[in-house]
């Protein structure tokens, strides 16, 4: 709550400095990428390759092919419980 | 589709946020579920949809918990995860008027998808239309978490539905808009690589909050 109110209650009509502006701005794709890559690999404290990976890869190929965001994740979760089905 | 010098009102706001909000329902059912299975009790998640709001830091947060990391690693992964936001704020302040609650309410409704519907390009943000996308995201949200926890017993098991997929899923939707530039492709490619180095030896949800430190890259300019 606070973090959104910081911007409209403190600094109203100023803008960021353009250097912390620029470190803010890539604080969510580098914590983004890394939440993937975690949540595919990690497994505790080991990084192993199962089924998840094999879901990750077809959300990857439906993002790539600009899928609704539900969909990505009803492909992730369908083809992982699938694999882990048939495997 | 706005009618030309016409300007947008709070209903313009919400029906331009209606189809998103059927997404936004399902996602708030999926983190209904997560969180439960992340040992998080009911009451908890609902809560937290409904004073946080912001999506991916409450998966990162509920995926950190579930991995067993400590309540502390999950809070500061999910406050870096939400910093863009203080950017967000900035960028919307000059827009909203008022008194001081009034603009602290009006920031709350601020998420990537209400900022995006209230932008009338060139930098400028139409706060009513804002707040008409800010309440019905908000109202999806927040109900969609309450369905999950209610009926997240009756689905079972999320993994065997490949629900720890959809964590992945979910952020590489997320994450793939934000590539937009090669400085924010590059901290994402370093962000993954610090996490993954750092896996084995540091705690669950250390790596997440070590890979902030790739933003490193756009201190030089």
């Amino acid at each position: 709550m606070l973090i959104k109110a910081i911007g409209p209650i403190l600094l109203g009509g100023r803008a960021l400095p353009a250097r912390v502006a620029g470190l803010v701005g890539l604080l969510a794709p580098a914590l983004l990428a890394a939440l993937v890559a975690i949540n595919t690999f990690g497994s505790g404290r080991s990084l192993v390759i199962d089924e998840r990976t094999l879901g990750v890869a077809a959300a990857g190929i439906a993002v790539w092919r600009k899928a609704p965001i539900l969909l990505v994740v009803v492909i992730a979760a369908g083809v992982t419980a699938g694999a882990r089905a048939l495997l | 589709m706005a009618a030309g010098a016409e300007e947008r009102g709070h209903r313009d706001g919400v029906r331009a946020t209606l189809p998103l909000s059927i997404a936004v329902l399902g996602f708030g059912v999926s983190f209904g579920v997560l969180a439960r299975a992340a040992g998080m009790g009911s009451v908890a998640p609902i809560v937290m949809s409904g004073t946080t709001f912001a999506g991916s830091a409450q998966f990162a947060a509920t995926s950190v918990l579930s991995a067993g990391g400590s309540v502390a690693t999950a809070v500061v992964a999910a406050v870096l995860l939400n910093a863009r936001y203080a950017a967000i704020g900035v960028s919307v302040a000059p827009y909203l008027t008022g008194p001081w609650w009034s603009r602290f309410l009006h920031a709350q409704l601020v998420v990537d998808e209400s900022w995006a519907i209230s932008a009338e390009g060139g930098g400028r943000y139409n706060p009513r239309v804002l707040l008409g996308a800010g309440l019905t995201l908000y109202a999806a949200w927040v109900g969609g978490t309450t369905l999950g926890v209610l009926f997240g017993n009756v689905i079972g098991d999320p993994n065997r539905l490949g629900l720890d997929a959809a964590f992945p899923a979910l952020f590489l939707g997320l994450l793939a808009p934000q590539l937009t530039s090669t400085r924010s492709k590059q901290a994402a490619a370093l962000g993954a690589v610090i996490a993954l180095a750092l896996t084995p030896i540091a705690p669950p949800g250390v790596p997440i909050i070590a890979a902030g430190a790739a933003c490193v890259l756009g201190w030089r300019r």
